[in-house]
């Protein structure tokens, strides 16, 4: 299947500031959750924004659903629901008011009874009526989320869902999320935090200085997460690995000075006992041993480190 | 064409509009009827006949214009600034509408309003003074097409402006003194001939004439130059609209 959102060579330079996106590509394919993850000011907003029609482009192309971003706007912006990163709410109206608001703003028919089981879906329903100014602000979180969902669109951006929210509401969001994922629709998601896009995301991108570093399925990144090294320093360097060590994966380092082991820390065995032994058995003396993980985060940061050098 | 969308953002602002009725209501009222007391009643009483019609009656058409044209900038200009000042701009501008679906939406519950408070002031009138109505279609017309140009000034000025300050400073500067200056209590050959050339140059002139008209079949200016006034005023503010949406004029970037 063609991807739902393509995005390719893009460019935005805000007027006086420098590029928030600089030659990015990215290829979302329809029905999958996409955490984009990035630090402040990475062009996450930015690139939402350009997808929705907020924000123009500089350059390059977005479409939408098989259809240009600029060209075809009524058909790609009648996919997308959008949760801005902002509270940003009409103080005075009331919850059913807005909502219904958005419905009628993507072209739908009002439908009440649709809108209440919105609204019930993400515990409103009793605030119904209530004034915006009376809501806390992860119950206007909720409502940014309803609008959102209020014309039942096929893609979903959630701009920073989680800030400000507890882990009651987490939970009730990412319950939507789920649900919404087994009908079919696309998410999109931004965040700061790496274990958000573990929990929740089939595929990471991660967004730095304007442009995409990695993109991923996440049980790969996961793999690599789930992986881990054992260092073990030799007292005196070898020459070659002993032949009964040829189906263990362990490298030579340091010219000899000493081993490097992978092994899986979920495995039921990670062989680390059995390795221990064999070198023992062949006269081979430790110094040290040390293990080593590298999470996502070391990923994420060894990736915008490097980009920022 | 999104209907649904342009009736979802008319009935949102009319919401609005009758839920703050009463205030929105009370003050155009309470000083048009000022008005009366002093303009008509007081000093009225002092004055001749202004072509053949009492001084007090002769007001009308004029007061109902000037609030009509001040409600409409006050009105358009709040209802588009009010969603950018809170960021809720963000979703009609991200929704499936053309822009011109946002200005019909929003220019036409502006326009509605003040339609109905200049309705609502030509009752209060029938109260103080006999009222006649030569021409009550075109009267209506009149009152529609200056409701809407004036509504679509205020939709540019809500755009434009980046603060309350501007935006309440644009209508005192600039529409007061046109408005005041537009002939509402006096007419054009009572000035001297050099201010009745200068006065030539005042849109406002030319609507509160024509709507004069209406009431009293005679008129400063003649009904084709009101009426081509009217569209000229318009034409140039869906200019200005065109301009402001086709390069995102202080909504996009
Ligand atoms: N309206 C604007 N005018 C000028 N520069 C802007 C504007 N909006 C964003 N930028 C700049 O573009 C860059 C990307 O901003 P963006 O809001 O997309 O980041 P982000 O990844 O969403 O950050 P955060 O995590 O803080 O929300 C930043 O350098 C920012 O300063
Ligand atoms: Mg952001």
């Amino acid at each position: 299947m063609p991807p739902i959102i393509d995005v390719q060579h893009l460019i935005k330079s805000y007027a006086g500031g420098g590029r928030a996106l600089d030659d990015v590509s990215v290829e979302i394919e329809s029905g999958e959750i996409l955490a984009l993850l990035g630090p402040n000011g990475a062009g996450k907003t930015t690139l939402i924004s350009i997808i929705c029609g907020l924000t123009r482009i500089t350059e390059g192309t977005v479409s939408v659903g098989g259809f240009d971003v600029v060209k075809d706007y009524r058909k790609t912006r009648a996919l997308i629901g959008l949760v801005p990163q902002e509270l940003m709410l009409e103080p005075f109206e009331t919850v059913f008011e807005t909502v219904s608001l958005s419905r009628g703003l993507f072209g739908c028919k009002p439908n009440k009874s649709y809108i209440e089981s919105v609204l019930s879906q993400l515990s409103l329903l009793d605030k119904k009526d209530a004034q915006m100014k009376e809501l806390s602000g992860g119950m206007k979180r909720r409502v940014l989320i309803a609008k959102a969902l209020s014309h039942e669109p096929k893609i979903l951006f959630l701009d920073e869902p989680t800030a400000g929210v507890d882990v009651e509401l987490r939970r009730d969001m990412w319950n939507v999320v789920t649900e919404l994922k087994q009908r079919g629709v696309t998410i999109v998601l931004t965040t700061h935090y790496i274990e958000e896009a573990e929990e929740i995301a089939d595929r990471v991108a991660v967004i730095n200085g304007g442009k995409i570093l990695l993109i991923e399925e996440k049980d790969k990144l996961m793999k690599r997460l789930g992986t881990k090294q054992l260092r073990i320093e030799l007292q005196a360097p070898i020459t070659t690995l002993p032949d009964s060590l040829s189906d263990v994966d362990v490298q030579r380092a340091d010219d000899g000075m000493s081993l490097i082991y992978h092994y899986d820390v979920k495995a039921e065995r990670t062989g680390i006992t059995s390795l221990l032994s064999t070198l023992a058995s062949e006269g081979i003396v430790l110094r040290d041993l040390q293990t080593y993980q590298s999470s996502l985060e070391d990923i994420f940061v060894g990736l915008v480190t490097e980009e920022n050098k | 064409m999104n209907l649904y969308a342009v009736r979802a953002i008319y009935s949102f602002e009319m919401a609005r509009t009758f839920r703050t009725m009463l205030q929105s209501i009370a003050s155009p009222v309470i000083s048009t009827a000022l008005y009366f007391v002093v303009f008509g009643s007081a000093i009225g009483s002092r004055m001749t006949m202004i072509d053949g019609v009492p001084y007090g009656v002769f007001i009308v058409p004029g007061l109902i214009m000037l609030t009509v044209m001040m409600q409409s900038v006050a009105n358009a200009s709040f209802g588009i600034y009010f969603p950018k000042f809170l960021g809720t701009i963000y979703e009609p501008l991200s929704a499936p509408i053309s822009p011109w679906e946002i200005v019909i939406g929003y220019v036409g519950a502006a326009t509605t309003k003040s339609i109905m408070i200049g309705l609502i002031i030509l009752a209060v009138s029938f109260l103080f003074v006999p009222v006649t109505i030569a021409h009550p279609v075109l009267m209506l017309c009149f009152l529609m097409l200056t409701a809407i140009s004036f509504s679509l000034l205020g939709f540019i000025l809500g755009i434009w402006a980046r603060s309350f300050e501007q935006l309440n400073l644009v209508p005192m500067l600039i529409l007061t003194p046109l408005v005041f200056l537009g002939g509402s209590f006096y007419s054009i050959d009572m000035l001297p001939p050099v201010w009745q050339t200068v006065t030539l140059f005042n849109p406002a002139v030319y609507l509160i004439s024509g709507f004069r008209w209406a009431f009293f079949d005679t008129a400063d200016v003649s009904i084709a130059v009101s009426l081509l006034a009217i569209g000229v005023f318009s034409a140039i503010c869906f200019a200005v609209i065109s301009w402001m949406f086709a390069t995102g004029y202080r909504l996009k970037n």
